[in-house]
């Protein structure tokens, strides 16, 4: 029923701060999360992007250190491809997506709390049909565990160099478009 | 307005806090050998329930009977973010005590149910996916990332959802 303590306690405390940053972030405000998918206020969009890139450049480099291993998801194209066109919307109405619901929930946003119900109760019917989807959709252009560097033989550090280019242009042009 | 004390100022910079949910992320690979996520945790939550009221069916559900055990590092991580952000609005004095409408309650019950299924579909939401699959340079995570961001701003626009 449980994993040890220690690595609940490690989990509890992780979660502790993904929480406290989210909140800071303003992005478990469905303000700002609605805002974005408008392409009025970019503060979800540099959360993530600095995230992916800080996380990516640490994470790289400790894999070539040896001292962690990648935990890369299935390319399974199909069923990403539809469960995303699923959740863009769904995220539009609700307002967060699964962590900033949980985080906007945990400050007393009544709202999120209909929400994590609405998610529960997905995950709950979603389980009736997982069987049906791995012999359908998820056997469908799978890749398997498969990483742009490894897909294109470009390494990781020039995808994160080229990243960080994007990013610092695109949201240098979007913070002084919101200035003036 | 800006308290000295960052932890009192309402609100950090989204590159600041970006760049600290990457070091947490690091933090999460080193410590538990696994990535941030969030979505898993609600299928183990419906594994527990069920398991209550129905455990013969989900013994013969294998993606519920698989959900072993339900208390797992990644379900603390989310009880985690809604203790973290509780701290984080009070300290930074953010309160909302706003009631919502009938509408606004159908509206979250339904955007989180399809929101589940999609993310249950795709293995992962935007923390699972969108970013601890996307700084690994997972094909799956990029596909994710932009397929939400594409469709979320095509339905934005097109409903021209407005906010309060």
């Amino acid at each position: 029923m449980f994993e040890p303590a220690p690595r609940l306690l490690l989990g509890l405390l992780t979660g502790f701060l993904f929480g406290f940053f989210l909140q800071k972030g303003r992005v478990s405000d469905r303000r700002v999360i609605v805002g974005q998918f408008l392409l009025r206020d970019f503060t979800v969009m540099k959360v993530m992007m600095t995230a992916i890139l800080v996380g990516g450049a640490g994470v790289y480099a400790m894999l070539a250190a040896g001292w962690v291993q990648l935990s890369v998801k299935p390319a399974q194209l199909a069923a990403i491809f539809l469960g995303a066109l699923i959740f863009g919307p769904a995220m539009v109405f609700l307002g967060y997506c699964p962590g900033t619901a949980v985080a906007a929930a945990g400050e007393g946003k009544r709202d999120a709390w209909w929400g994590l119900l609405g998610m529960t109760l997905g995950a709950a019917v979603y389980a009736e049909f997982d069987a049906a989807c791995s012999r359908t959709l998820r056997a469908w252009a799978d890749l398997g565990q498969v990483t742009l560097p490894q897909l294109t033989g470009i390494p990781a550090y020039a995808w994160f160099a080229g990243l960080a280019v994007f990013a610092i242009l695109f949201f240098r042009r979007v913070d002084s478009r919101s200035a003036a | 307005m800006a308290s000295v004390q960052p932890l009192k100022r309402p609100f950090w910079s989204p590159y600041a806090v970006g760049a600290a949910i990457g070091v947490l992320s690091w933090f999460a690979f080193l410590t538990a050998g696994r990535p941030l996520g969030i979505s898993s945790a609600f299928a183990r939550l419906v594994a527990w329930i069920e398991g209550i009221l129905a455990p013969a069916h989900v013994e013969a559900t294998p993606y519920l009977a698989k959900m072993k055990p339900v208390f797992d590092w990644e379900f603390f991580v989310v009880i985690g973010v809604a203790l973290g952000a509780l701290a984080a609005s009070r300290l930074g004095g953010v309160r909302s005590a706003e009631r919502p409408s009938a509408g606004r309650i159908a509206e979250a019950v339904l955007g989180g149910f399809f929101l589940m299924i999609g993310a249950r579909l795709a293995n992962g939401c935007t923390s699972g996916n969108g970013i601890s699959g996307s700084l690994q340079l997972a094909l799956s995570g990029w596909v994710f990332f932009l397929t939400i961001f594409a469709s979320g701003v095509a339905t934005a626009l097109l409903f021209r959802k407005e906010v309060r």
